[in-house]
């Protein structure tokens, strides 16, 4: 295997086993920040620019930093001083493992594995810009309304509340 | 000769290729381009403080630093001697692995970002199809970043200023993206290289077309430039920094050579910005009028650099700092919606671009310039006489 990719392997693989089991809660998150960026790097390894940069943006940008400004506005969360993980450990173990197996059972199983590998498909990002305005117009729509949507919720929910109303 | 002086910087770069075998070359040619840039920017970053110090100086009439070298043109040399000797204090609390990690995490993004801009004809370290959306992404671990050195420090002041910080820059973050998406718009293209192409040739034979000469254009460049000043930080957005009321906000327990980084970060912040902004609106390394077009063309790039710069400096010795209730105000009722306006201005310019009747251009401005003029004078006279503006009421004090 080359020694970039098992490098990329051991870092996304050490930081996400180190964002489940590290004791400090701050420490999990910057290590689940790691693992969103080895994620990105894998993308871009397979030369889908567009959506290498779109993971560091949302994921490293905006869900990491959530995530860590969750646990900050969260009471006595930060250092509980114990690991998130399940007790007995064994059985987390158990149901990863039945995950992934049954993941790999199903893609060896399928045809992707077992026809030739088509030629890599050259996804400018002008292309995706077509499809999404052509083809899938209807999807980005809806979602952009969903966006809305909680936008919108969000705001009513950070209204300043009127004296004597109950917080929520 | 004046193309040869125009390309001297890239044939140097060949030139000097030349002498690796070609197996090499690839990785010694990102060596050089690396090299330059750090050597350029962080020459730029001296002069940049000393033109602040001295700026600020003038507008408070005072001299400023005078005392090191002629007119105190060393200062930057005697700053640098300062930073490196000084004693690096780590509380003891800290989180020391994060605590030493923090300014590297904030140099590294911000210098990255300098590899898409194109400095001149043929200058870009590496031109990206997806250009503009790396400089955004690698800018939003910037926050990250922010964040590690004021939980690290493990102090009240420094966690507060870490979470204005953070807070000032997601939200700034969308106006600056939206106004830099009617530029991607009318181009048609995320690569930094193609934005600059399309605003070649010349108006009416002398006035280049630059996006700014154009009304969603110049909104767009002031918008733009609004929120690229509190994106990074700078007065009047310094409210995460506020020498005042959180003593250095993030930065408080940093000393020495750290301090020095994020101090270094954030000019490099500024200027990968205005490097963005110029390119995105200013014609890159383009001349501004057609008779100049002689002249370098890094030469260009760096002048507009430099006039940023000073305009940043200028507005830093003008304007008082804003509450932090004004600025999300700001940032979410005032820079989003006039955004946003701005996006619908910059499609109807496009698209009446067919227009050929008798003053066709009159008209387009007219209109392009009322979209976003009567929204501004409207939302800005609503959100002055509106509510929220009166004295402050406090939940948790008196």
């Amino acid at each position: 295997m080359h020694t970039g990719s098992l490098l990329l392997l051991v870092l996304t693989l050490g930081s996400a086993v180190a964002a489940m089991s590290l004791r400090n809660l701050v420490h999990c998150a910057l290590c689940a920040a790691i693992t969103f960026l080895c994620l990105a790097a894998y993308f871009l390894a397979l030369s889908a620019e567009f959506v290498g940069f779109a993971q560091i943006l949302v994921y490293v940008g905006a869900v990491a930093i959530l995530i860590v400004i969750a646990i900050l506005v969260t009471r006595d969360i930060a250092e509980r001083g114990e690991p998130l993980v399940f007790k007995p450990w064994i059985l987390g173990v158990g149901v990863a493992v039945l995950v992934a197996g049954s993941l790999v059972s199903a893609v060896t199983s399928s045809a992707l594995a077992r026809d030739p590998l088509p030629p890599a498909p050259t996804a400018t990002v002008e292309a995706i810009g077509e499809k999404l305005m052509t083809h899938y117009v209807v999807p980005l729509e809806v979602i952009g309304l969903l966006l809305t949507v909680a936008l919108l919720g969000a705001v009513l929910l950070a209204r300043p509340q009127k004296e004597g109303g109950n917080r929520p | 000769m004046a193309n040869a002086l125009d390309q001297i910087f890239v044939n140097l770069k060949h030139w000097l290729l030349a002498w690796f075998p070609s197996a090499w070359q690839p990785l010694i040619s990102m060596v050089i381009s690396a090299a330059a840039i750090i050597a350029v920017f962080g020459s730029l970053f001296a002069v940049t403080t000393l033109a602040e110090r001295k700026g600020l100086g003038r507008i408070q009439n005072r001299p400023g630093p005078n005392r090191v070298g002629p007119f105190g043109i060393l200062q930057p040399l005697a700053d640098a001697v300062k930073m490196l000797t000084k004693e690096s204090i780590m509380p003891q609390v800290a989180d020391r692995f994060i605590f030493f990690l923090a300014p590297t995490m904030m140099l590294i993004p911000t210098l990255l970002s300098f590899a898409v801009l194109p400095y001149g004809r043929n200058m870009a370290a590496v031109d990206f199809d997806a250009g503009l959306l790396f400089f955004f992404a690698v800018g939003a671990s910037i926050e990250m970043s922010v964040f590690m050195a004021g939980w690290s420090s493990r102090n009240k002041l420094a966690l507060l200023g870490a979470m204005r910080a953070i807070a000032q820059m997601i939200c700034y973050e969308l106006p600056l993206i939206l106004s830099s998406v009617t530029v991607v718009m009318v181009t048609g293209s995320l690569s930094l290289g193609q934005i600059v192409d399309s605003q070649a040739g010349f108006h009416g034979g002398w006035l280049a077309r630059w996006h700014v000469f154009t009304p969603w254009g110049l909104a767009g460049f002031l918008l733009f430039m609004t929120a690229a000043t509190a994106e990074s930080n700078r007065a009047p957005f310094d409210l995460p920094e506020g020498e005042s009321e959180l003593v250095a906000g993030h930065l408080i327990e940093y000393s020495g050579f750290k301090y020095a980084l994020f101090f270094m970060g954030e000019y490099f912040g500024m200027m990968a910005v205005s490097g963005l902004g110029i390119t995105l609106f200013l014609g890159g390394w383009r001349a501004p009028v057609a008779g100049l077009d002689w002249v370098p063309s890094y030469l260009w790039f760096f002048g507009k650099l430099g006039v940023c710069i000073a305009v940043f400096i200028w507005v830093r010795g003008t304007l008082p700092r804003l509450r932090a209730d004004q600025l999300m105000n700001f940032a979410w009722k005032f820079m989003l919606p006039l955004t946003l306006i701005n996006l619908v201005a910059a499609a109807v310019w496009h698209y009446t671009g067919v227009w050929s009747f008798g003053g066709a251009a009159a008209v387009r401005w007219l209109l392009g310039a009322a979209l976003i003029g009567v929204p501004y004078v409207v939302l800005g006279r609503a959100l002055y006489t509106g509510h929220g503006h009166g004295p402050r009421t406090y939940r948790y004090a008196t």
